[in-house]
């Protein structure tokens, strides 16, 4: 609609440049006519044409030459690595930079436990937040709380990873994690050692991390969904429940999933803040309070530390590892949300 | 809200409109409760940030380099300019390629293959970590060199910039009525002319908004610059130097054992936020007073 508004103005101005120019086509039919003059003119005009569609084009490119260039770099980065360990390095928990030898397994597993209990935490308050924005907020409010998980998509993490050192960790610490080694201990996933840092408090971080961008393509999807599912689910005499459980939840679901998929690449690359709060010690443990390590933080932690060229190599391969997963996660979570909201173009989030 | 109005037929048994109206208070409970528990992360931050930050921001903060161990005051104005010059070059990196990607995207290769391919790769772009984006500019540009240097923090967080901008100005630009750009041509007005004038003209407002929120993205970036720019003590201007970031003073200070250097991390937090606050507010102005509200 606002569109329109800006309609005027441009044509107005238009309107005045056109004056002079229609005013000089009735004489176009001699040769020395004013406008033949300007169109002979405009010959290096195509070629400045020419020109600036090559250079924009080439920024174009430029994009491709950027995934190119980092694949191609992470993988001659990792060659030495690689060759020596092969596949099995995924499936090995050795990480001993002493003696050579390598193995990503602790990493990958903390990077899957701490996204995954992310996601758990996450994608159910991601959608009630949706809903709730989309379909129950009154007008007023509907614009200041957007606003409001936006901003959390904002904050840097290395804030995020601060606030939770002396803020989140404490809290966790001492209220959340006797709580749920006293209730849910038997399952043991929670029991003690209890260091308040750990893979909980990491999938914790993270989840507060991946709120707003889970929650603000699901309301992208929702929004998408016709108006008319809803009210021919209202008519039928359905609650407003029922109304966004048929009519919009189950029209939005693939999109939604395609939301939290991609939730799930920001969790999987999300450095800082988890470096800060995992614990960092590469061992795989079934408690979820112990200390753990993920794929983002052991590059940050140890990659300028890295003494020879296998241990450096070892590393870049984890970093290889992680760029094919999120690159493939990514892709199917924005082929998922282009599927719901094709026509209505996705932000860039 | 409509269904406030409606009533379920008398026919139903009321048991069963019991449980539905139960069912509609639960769920609106639930996504009240949800977006309550969401909000309290956010507030708890800010109040921290205020709380601890602000009594120790001073002059000094602004003007002085961190001190060594063990003596108290120092600031990390070192930090705060390397801040500035890394984003200096990320911007001059990242805008023009971005926006020139995105008038391709939307002007030139419109609907065509190559367009959308650009699109999804831009889109898949923006999903690679950060700490990718760093071992890759370090492999790149640090390893031949042979040094860290503020150049190479710049260029990982200018790669980091292109695709937010280059979607942001492709959809912009979509939104320009077509005929806009049908007039200009029709007056006879070369392609390049129009493009720049008429059309990248027109959307401006939200392509300035979009390079902002690529700013403020990266502005915080800390994994980038991790063994890019690598963090200096000392006042540095060189781009051929390690240089000192905020983010990245950050990080150092509030995992190191000091109180003293706790007290700063939370203060840089607070300015790092306000700068990405303000300009992050400053876009929503000027996009909710542009011509192209409806999309930002």
């Amino acid at each position: 609609m606002e569109i329109r508004i800006q309609v005027p103005n441009v044509a107005g101005e238009s309107e005045r440049i056109q004056k002079p120019a229609g005013s000089s086509f009735p004489d176009s039919g001699s040769s020395q006519s004013p406008a033949r003059a300007f169109l002979q003119s405009r010959r290096s005009s195509a070629f400045a044409d020419r020109i600036f569609s090559a250079v924009i084009l080439l920024c174009a490119l430029c994009i491709f030459a950027i995934v190119a260039l980092i694949l191609y770099e992470l993988v001659s980065g990792s060659r030495l690595s690689i060759d020596k360990f092969g596949v099995a390095f995924f499936f090995r928990s050795a990480w001993d930079p002493v003696n050579g030898d390598y193995g990503a397994f602790p990493f990958i597993y903390g990077t899957l436990v701490s996204s995954i209990l992310a996601l758990i935490i996450a994608v159910p308050l991601a959608v009630g937040v949706a809903v709730f924005l989309t379909e129950m907020c009154p007008g007023f409010l509907r614009a200041p709380l957007a606003f409001v998980t936006e901003l959390l998509a904002a904050i840097p993490s290395v804030v995020y990873g601060l606030w939770a050192i002396f803020v989140l960790v404490p809290l966790l610490r001492d209220s959340v994690n006797p709580f749920l080694i006293r209730v849910l201990g038997w399952s043991g996933l929670f029991v003690e050692p209890n260091y308040g840092v750990g893979m909980f408090a990491g999938g914790v971080i993270l989840a507060i991390m991946i709120l707003p961008i889970v929650s603000s393509l699901t309301r992208e999807v929702i929004s998408a969904v016709p108006q008319a599912q809803r009210e021919a689910a209202l008519a039928l005499g359905a609650t407003r429940w029922e109304m966004i459980r048929m009519g919009v939840l189950r029209n939005a679901r693939i999109g939604i999933v395609g939301a939290i998929i991609l939730g799930l690449g920001r969790a999987l690359g999300e450095t800082m803040a988890v470096t800060m709060v995992i614990g960092n010690r590469p061992e795989i443990s079934r408690s979820l309070l112990d200390l753990g390590y993920s794929m983002a933080s052991v590059i940050a932690n140890e990659f300028s530390e890295a003494s020879d060229n296998l241990y450096l190599s070892a590393l870049i391969e984890i970093g290889l590892a992680l760029f094919i997963v999120t690159i493939v996660v990514n892709a199917l979570a924005r082929v998922l949300v282009w599927a719901v909201t094709r026509g209505a173009p996705v932000r860039g989030a | 809200m409509a269904a406030r109005e409606l009533r379920a037929p008398r026919r139903l048994r009321s048991s069963n409109r019991i449980r539905r109206m139960l069912a509609n208070h639960l769920a609106t409970t639930a996504a009240v409760a949800s977006t309550i528990l969401v909000m309290a992360p956010l507030v708890a931050i800010f109040f921290y940030l205020l709380y601890k930050g602000a009594s120790s921001l001073n002059l000094a903060f602004f003007t002085r380099p961190p001190a060594p161990v063990g003596e108290t005051g120092g600031g990390m104005g070192n930090a705060i300019l390397g801040s500035a010059i890394l984003l200096g070059i990320a911007s001059a990196l990242g805008v023009p390629i971005g926006i020139a990607a995105g008038i391709y995207v939307a002007e030139f290769g419109r609907g065509g293959r190559l367009a959308n391919t650009i699109r999804f790769t831009a889109d898949v772009l923006n999903g690679v970590p950060s700490i990718v984006m760093g071992v890759s500019v370090y492999a790149l540009i640090v390893l031949p060199q042979k040094h860290f240097s503020a150049f190479s923090g710049g260029v990982a967080l200018g790669i980091m910039m292109i695709p937010t901008i280059t979607r942001t100005t492709e959809e912009m630009l979509l939104m320009v009525p077509l005929s806009v750009r049908e007039a200009a041509l029709g007056l006879g007005v070369p392609r390049w002319r129009s493009v720049l004038s008429i059309t990248l003209r027109t959307a401006s407002p939200g392509v300035i908004t979009g390079c902002m929120l690529a700013f403020a993205r990266v502005a915080g970036e800390t994994a980038p610059l991790l063994f890019t720019a690598f963090g200096n003590q000392f006042w540095s201007t060189s781009i051929n130097q390690p240089i000192a970031a905020l983010p990245l003073q950050i990080f150092v200070y509030a995992t190191s054992p000091y109180d003293d250097w706790h007290r700063l991390a939370w203060a840089g937090s607070l300015v790092l936020i306000l700068l990405i606050v303000v300009s992050v507010g400053l876009v929503r102005y000027v996009a909710g007073r542009g011509v192209l509200r409806g999309a930002s």
